[in-house]
């Protein structure tokens, strides 16, 4: 007989025992998938570290794959820490990559020093005014928000496959090769994101964006009156009122901000990887939804959502770099599916005690029997 | 149906007196021995707490038990292990002799188990007679469902229309309907859950004859209080807890009240509000609270506050009374500007509000101490610093601009933790793990401590164990003896009457009836609050 009792106090160690036993318990399910396909688990798990950290080169390679996830991971931490199911982070980035890449081919000529923050600023706008949108249908008519930012990541997808495959519009490219097949412009040398490390380790600018993000969220909760609001209203939005804190407007400056956070994933991925307008690829890697995992296993914790998107992106890495016959195809997918579902039951965890008792209860009629 | 042994003789309905000679005659007597609940060195352990340290209850078929204690005591644990929602951690449970053991309600429930909650588990936008389909396990339809509602009604003198949504009922009718749910489900050992905390001194009488028909019809009644008349007036044995410990059981008919609360809190305790000598001083030169004209939306039509004039004076107590969902809620809500006003003014000392909300009432010196604390008037998660700085986090010197001044949070915390006595671990537990009482204190510290000019509070009591309500209502009377005006909302005649300058009665959202001290009448005020104008004698 196994029951769940809820805690009344979550012990500061769950805390980090959560996350790091969800992990270990995703790579032993992950262990008994690769060797149930016939292949090696230590000698694959063993692989994907070689390429995801055994080299300089690796790790920027993983650290350049870890950079959309950070920026949509810290988008899902700041909303779902605020029981606001943001799972539009996908087409904000979208957003975001549109309007950066609108900016930066706007100004091929302009120095960086001058289009880069534009193009910042465009893609942080477009992502929090694509996510403000169903923030606003949320808090005023209570619409549900997991319904509409789904739907408007479909939205965005398309919006941008319209600007390069179904219209001649000022993203596509219209010489050369775009010609044959239909392809977003380049982005000129001008306003291309610089990279920054040394000795062949290189970060890119959305990296360390994103760390200052991480940051700055972390002290917005522990030091501003918006983040206490913001604490107050995700614990009891009825305190909230009582308080004086308008809850709606809270919460669509929340959804605001999750969705500038995504944008500017999707600027950074224009000007620090793809430097073009990718409608295809935006799709496939679905950066939006990964970076919900990484949020899930962070707890919502910002600073911890640093490690665990370089976690993640590690996986990606090496899921790419290792694709072949020997590889399992569909791994590192199963592996984030893995995660984030043991993410998920390790909360449920931090919530209820597991208590295994053995008495079987009566029945009514043997009671009755007993009593007659 | 346990009938068979009970063997008691006929109903008598309400009929107290007679029934507690009966009693005295032990009630296990008359089971022949076997005790319908038997709860042996029950134990159950929570991080760091003990709720219940090697209790032992033992209740008869056909006895109305009380288990009295203090809230924290634990009443609630010791049910919650008896309805199966916890698993105690040492000791036995026997109902009629056999061991059982829960591992969840829905066990409790086929093992004839029911329990009444304090909070009714209603579905209110449903009809009573849905409301009954839900969980009998498909045994009914609609139909049959109402007319077993009539039946059961009938028997046990608890009237209820099958047809009335739930919303629409008193919160008498839906304490009704749980009732019959419990009965209707078989139950032989009904848990009532504080019943009479949400009703008129006339409702409480009839559940008093329902739950004497239901004893003398062989089911076991357990009565979990902390009034000390109700338990003395309707109950056969009381068990009295303290600390988590059984204190011991007694015949009702061979105690007294002095001495149940003596078991209940360890040390005599009268609260003694009639010393006029203490009693504080009304400043009649100066309202601190004006209210005129003053109607709001109501959760229900009949909670709407209906042109209520109201003043509160410097150093004055005015007690609102009237039975829960007569508009109180609303009104205090309204005044302090979370509901809308559609008509009248409010005014605090002097100023008129603009209906701004709560940062506006805060700023002209309003503190509320909402019904609902641990969750309104508290974030229930959020550690203790960060409440006690609800209110005042937006002004120096607990912030600078759009930044907190955590240091002085802190300080201001410690020394109102120091200054109100909250006990804590420290300040940066989370609340919702305190006590009651202590929650309560750190709700009142907070409103308190700003030094308002008037003090709304609802229900401040409510819930709370003997000393923590002596504390509450000396903090009230120290606020009003510091010049605040303090507007009390309670159930609690008892309380109104030790308390206030003036008692005003609700009922429907209007005030039916304003009595100041030295003439207060309980028999009226108790009629006015069940809706009933002065002049009609004793119907209830």
């Amino acid at each position: 007989m196994i029951r769940l009792e809820p805690r009344l106090l979550r012990p500061k160690w769950l805390s980090v025992a959560v996350p790091v036993g969800s992990i270990v318990v995703a790579l032993v399910l992950g262990a008994i998938l690769i060797t149930v396909s016939g292949n090696s688990a230590l000698d694959t798990y063993g692989r994907i570290l070689d390429v995801a950290f055994g080299s300089v080169q690796s790790w920027s390679d993983t650290i350049v794959a870890a950079t959309p996830l950070l920026l949509t991971g810290l988008a899902a931490a700041a909303a779902f820490k605020m029981g606001l199911f943001n799972i539009g982070g996908q087409g904000q980035f979208v957003m975001g990559a549109i309007a950066a890449s609108g900016v930066g081919l706007a100004l091929p000529d302009v120095t960086g020093f001058v289009s880069i923050p534009l193009m910042i600023a465009a893609g942080m706008l477009a992502g929090g005014l694509w996510a403000a949108i169903p923030g606003f249908f949320k808090t005023r008519f209570g619409t549900n928000e997991v319904i509409t930012t789904l739907m408007l990541n479909y939205v965005a997808a398309n919006v941008a496959g319209y600007l390069i495959f179904g219209s001649m519009s000022f993203w596509r490219l219209t010489t050369g090769s775009g010609q044959v097949f239909p392809q977003g412009r380049p982005l000129s040398d001008e306003a291309v994101w610089p990279a920054f490390g040394g000795g062949g380790l290189e970060i890119p600018l959305g990296f360390i964006l994103g760390c200052m993000a991480a940051a700055c969220l972390w002290a917005l909760y522990r030091y501003t009156r918006f983040g206490f609001e913001i604490g107050v209203v995700s614990d009891s939005p009825e305190a909230a009122r009582y308080a004086g804190i308008n809850v709606p407007r809270t919460g669509l400056a929340v959804m605001t901000l999750s969705g500038a956070l995504a944008g500017l994933g999707g600027a950074s991925d224009i000007g620090d990887i793809r430097h073009v307008l990718d409608p295809k690829g935006l799709g496939q890697t679905g950066y939006g939804y990964t970076g919900i995992v990484v949020a899930a296993l962070a707890r919502w914790n910002p600073l911890a959502v640093i490690p665990l998107s370089i976690l993640l992106g590690a996986l990606a890495n090496a899921g790419r770099a290792l694709q072949g016959a020997t590889f399992p195809a569909g791994l590192v997918g199963t592996l984030q599916g893995l995660l984030l579902f043991c993410a998920v039951s390790g909360e449920f965890l931090t919530r209820y005690r597991v208590r295994v008792g053995h008495k079987r209860p009566l029945s009514a009629a043997e009671l009755e029997a007993q009593a007659a | 149906m346990a009938t068979a042994e009970t063997g008691a003789g006929a109903p008598v309905p309400g009929g107290r007196p007679s029934n507690a000679a009966d009693a005295s005659g032990p009630a296990s007597a008359r089971a022949g021995g076997v005790p319908a609940v038997s709860m042996r060195g029950v134990t159950k352990r929570f991080v760091g707490v003990v709720a219940n340290d090697h209790v032992d209850l033992e209740v008869a078929p056909g006895e109305v038990h009380a288990l009295l204690g203090e809230n924290g005591a634990g009443k609630s644990t010791l049910s919650n292990v008896l309805t199966g929602l916890y698993r105690p951690d040492e000791g036995t449970i026997r109902l009629f002799g056999q061991e059982v053991s829960f591992s969840s309600p829905r066990d409790a429930i086929a093992a004839g188990v029911a329990m009444v909650h304090q909070h009714f588990r209603l579905v209110t936008k449903f009809t009573v007679a849905e409301n009954f389909l839900l969980g009998s396990g498909g045994a009914y339809d609609a139909k049959t469902a109402a007319q077993r509602i009539r039946e059961l009604g009938e028997e046990y003198g608890l009237p209820v229309d099958p047809d009335a949504n739930v919303w629409e009922l008193s919160v008498g009718e839906q304490q009704r309907v749980e009732i019959l749910k419990a009965l209707d489900r078989r139950a032989r050992i009904l848990i009532l859950d504080e019943p009479t905390a949400v009703l008129t001194p006339q409702e409480a009488d009839a559940l008093f004859a329902t739950m004497r028909r239901m004893a003398d019809d062989g089911r076991s009644v357990i009565f979990i209080s902390h009034k000390l008349q109700e338990v003395m007036k309707v109950s056969d044995r009381v068990t009295t807890l303290r600390d988590g410990k059984t204190v011991g059981t007694v015949v009702t008919a061979e105690t007294t009240s002095a001495e149940l609360a003596r078991q209940m809190v360890g040390r005599s305790v009268v609260f003694s509000a009639d010393d006029t000598a203490d009693r504080p001083e009304v400043d009649p030169d100066r309202v601190v609270l004006d209210v005129r004209g003053l109607s709001a939306e109501g959760v229900r039509p009949q909670s709407s506050p209906k042109g209520v004039d109201l003043q509160v004076h410097a150093g004055e107590i005015v007690a609102i009374c009237g039975v829960s969902g007569n508009g109180q809620r609303e009104l205090a809500a309204a005044i302090y500007g979370i509901r809308r006003r559609t008509a009248g003014t409010v005014a605090i000392d002097g100023v008129q509000s603009r209906q701004k909300g709560p940062r506006e009432s805060t700023a002209l010196g309003l503190a509320f101490i909402p019904e609902d604390r641990l969750r309104t008037g508290l974030s229930p998660s959020l550690p203790i610093h960060a409440n006690l700085a609800l209110k005042g986090y937006r002004r120096p010197p607990l912030s600078r601009g759009p930044f907190l001044d955590g240091r002085a949070i802190r300080a201001r915390a410690e020394e109102l933790v120091r200054r109100y006595g909250i006990k804590t671990p420290s300040i940066d537990t989370p609340t919702r793990v305190l006590s009651g009482g202590n929650v309560q204190k750190v709700l009142l510290a907070r409103e308190i401590g700003s030094d308002p000019h008037i003090l709304i509070a609802s229900t401040p009591t409510r819930g709370l164990d003997v000393g923590a309500i002596e504390t509450v209502r000396h903090l009230l009377m120290d606020a009003a003896r510091a010049g605040t005006g303090v507007l009390l909302i309670t159930e609690d005649l008892d309380e109104a009457m030790a308390l206030a300058h003036r008692i005003v009665v609700m009922f429907e959202g209007r005030v039916v009836g304003e009595f100041p001290r030295g003439h207060y009448d309980i028999e009226r005020i108790g009629l006015l609050m069940g809706g009933h104008t002065g002049d009609r004698e004793g119907a209830a």
